[in-house]
Parts: C-alpha cells; sequence; structure tokens
C-alpha cells in the first residue's frame, strides 16, 4: 500500500474513532480537572492536560492521513505508549501524587485498559499501512 | 436524575450498537434507519442535558457539577460526529465505527449515575 489515506480507512475506521472518543474524554475530564481542581493534584491534572493534547493530536493526524501527517500520528503514539507506560507505573510508586485517576493512572485501569492497548494497535496499524 | 429516561438512553443506544454490528456484519454501509434511531437518542440526549441541569440546581446532593455537565454536554456530541464519520466510509467498518460512539453512550450513563449517586 502506498497511498497514505489507506490509514483512515477499513480498520482505521474504527481504530481513529476509539482515538476520537479518548481524545473528546480526555479533554473534557482535563479542562474540568485544571478549571475548578488544580491545587489538589496539579501534577495529576497536568499530565491529564499533557494526554489531552496527545490523544487529539494523534486522532487528527491518523484521520487526516497525508504522508506528514502519518508521521505526526506515529510520534504522537510513541509519546502515548511511554506515557501510559511511565504513568502507570508512578501511579503505583508514589500514589499519594495520583489522589484521582487520570487516563493513564495505573495503566488506564479505570477505563479497562484500552489507554494500554490503543498505542500497540495504534502502531501497528501504522506499519501495516505504511 | 431522572431515571427513566436513562433507561430509556441505555436500551436505545444499546440496539443502535447492535443495529450498528449487524449492519457491519452483513457487510453493509449505515442507513436512514440507523441514523433515524440515532436522532432520537440524540433528542433524548438533549431532554436529559435539560433536565439534568434542572436537577442538578434543585438538589442538595453532593453532585460535582462541572463534572456532571460535562459529560452531560460531550454526550451531545458523540453519535453526530461518529455518523459524519461513518457516512465518509464506503465499507462496513463505517458501520464499526458507529458501533463504537453508540456504545459510549450507555458509558456516559453509567459515569452519570454514579456522579449523582455517590
Amino acid at each position: 500500500m502506498t497511498d497514505a489515506s489507506e490509514t483512515r480507512h477499513g480498520p482505521g475506521r474504527i481504530l481513529i474513532a476509539v482515538y476520537g472518543i479518548f481524545a473528546l474524554s480526555a479533554t473534557a475530564r482535563a479542562g474540568v480537572q485544571l478549571a475548578t481542581q488544580f491545587s489538589e493534584a496539579p501534577i495529576a491534572y497536568l499530565l491529564s492536560a499533557v494526554a489531552a493534547i496527545i490523544y487529539c493530536a494523534a486522532t487528527f493526524a491518523l484521520a487526516k492521513a497525508t504522508i506528514f501527517s502519518r508521521r505526526v500520528a506515529t510520534a504522537a503514539i510513541i509519546v502515548e505508549l511511554v506515557g501510559v507506560l511511565a504513568i502507570g507505573t508512578f501511579s503505583y510508586a508514589v500514589p499519594d501524587d495520583f489522589p484521582d485517576a487520570t487516563v493513564w493512572s495505573h495503566f488506564g485501569q479505570g477505563y479497562g485498559y484500552v489507554p494500554l492497548v490503543l498505542p500497540v494497535l495504534g502502531l501497528l496499524w501504522l506499519r501495516r499501512t505504511r | 436524575m431522572f431515571e427513566p429516561l436513562t433507561w430509556v438512553l441505555v436500551a436505545l443506544s444499546l440496539a443502535a450498537t447492535v443495529f450498528a454490528l449487524v449492519l457491519a456484519g452483513l457487510d453493509r454501509r449505515i442507513n436512514w434507519w440507523l441514523l433515524g434511531l440515532l436522532g432520537v437518542v440524540e433528542v433524548a440526549l438533549l431532554a436529559q442535558l435539560v433536565v439534568g441541569i434542572v436537577e442538578l440546581a434543585g438538589t442538595d446532593r453532593e453532585v460535582s457539577g462541572p463534572f456532571f455537565i460535562g459529560y452531560l454536554v460531550a454526550s451531545l456530541l458523540i453519535l453526530p460526529i461518529g455518523a459524519l464519520w461513518a457516512l465518509a466510509e464506503s465499507s462496513r467498518w463505517g458501520a464499526g465505527a458507529l458501533a463504537i460512539a453508540c456504545i459510549v453512550i450507555p458509558v456516559i450513563e453509567q459515569r452519570l449515575y454514579d456522579l449523582w449517586v455517590v
């Protein structure tokens, strides 16, 4: 497959739908957290905001499906994977900094571990449609 | 919260999910019946937004207002965006993507219920 737009068709349609839902929910959640209770857990809520930005970037880049946007998507999803692994680990190691679940706390346990599986599927899909 | 509306929304959106999955399974695109059903769900979600805001204003429960309103507003965005995303796909995967959007509604209802009751 040489056509970059393949990325947004077929199974990619579902992948991007799931990314879109996480982009929307992470953005809404981070917005509310930062606006109303930032002082309670600044680290966790800033990470929530970072996660929201990454999900939005990955969603739009995958949906645009050009040669350039696929590179953006790959970078965003790699950051996402590193993020969920790092935050997942930290949330077990230093639970005091994470009184409220962020999307990546405990490897996305509160979201059925979808946040852990999603970047893996995303990278596999980008590879498949290369 | 007005619980009967919650149950109506859960039932209708699960029905829409199954409908979309069947279409995907039969290798069909989404059709007007499914879009009509989603229209009904969307109207019910709009009613829920109004009911939710009114009830939130009148309750003495410890409900987190910003999160509650956030879920109510976000719930309105899911189906229209999902439908547009599905319509732009000419294969069965469009219906599959719409099924994903539909299954989010019961999850939102669960979160709203938890925020209200806990």
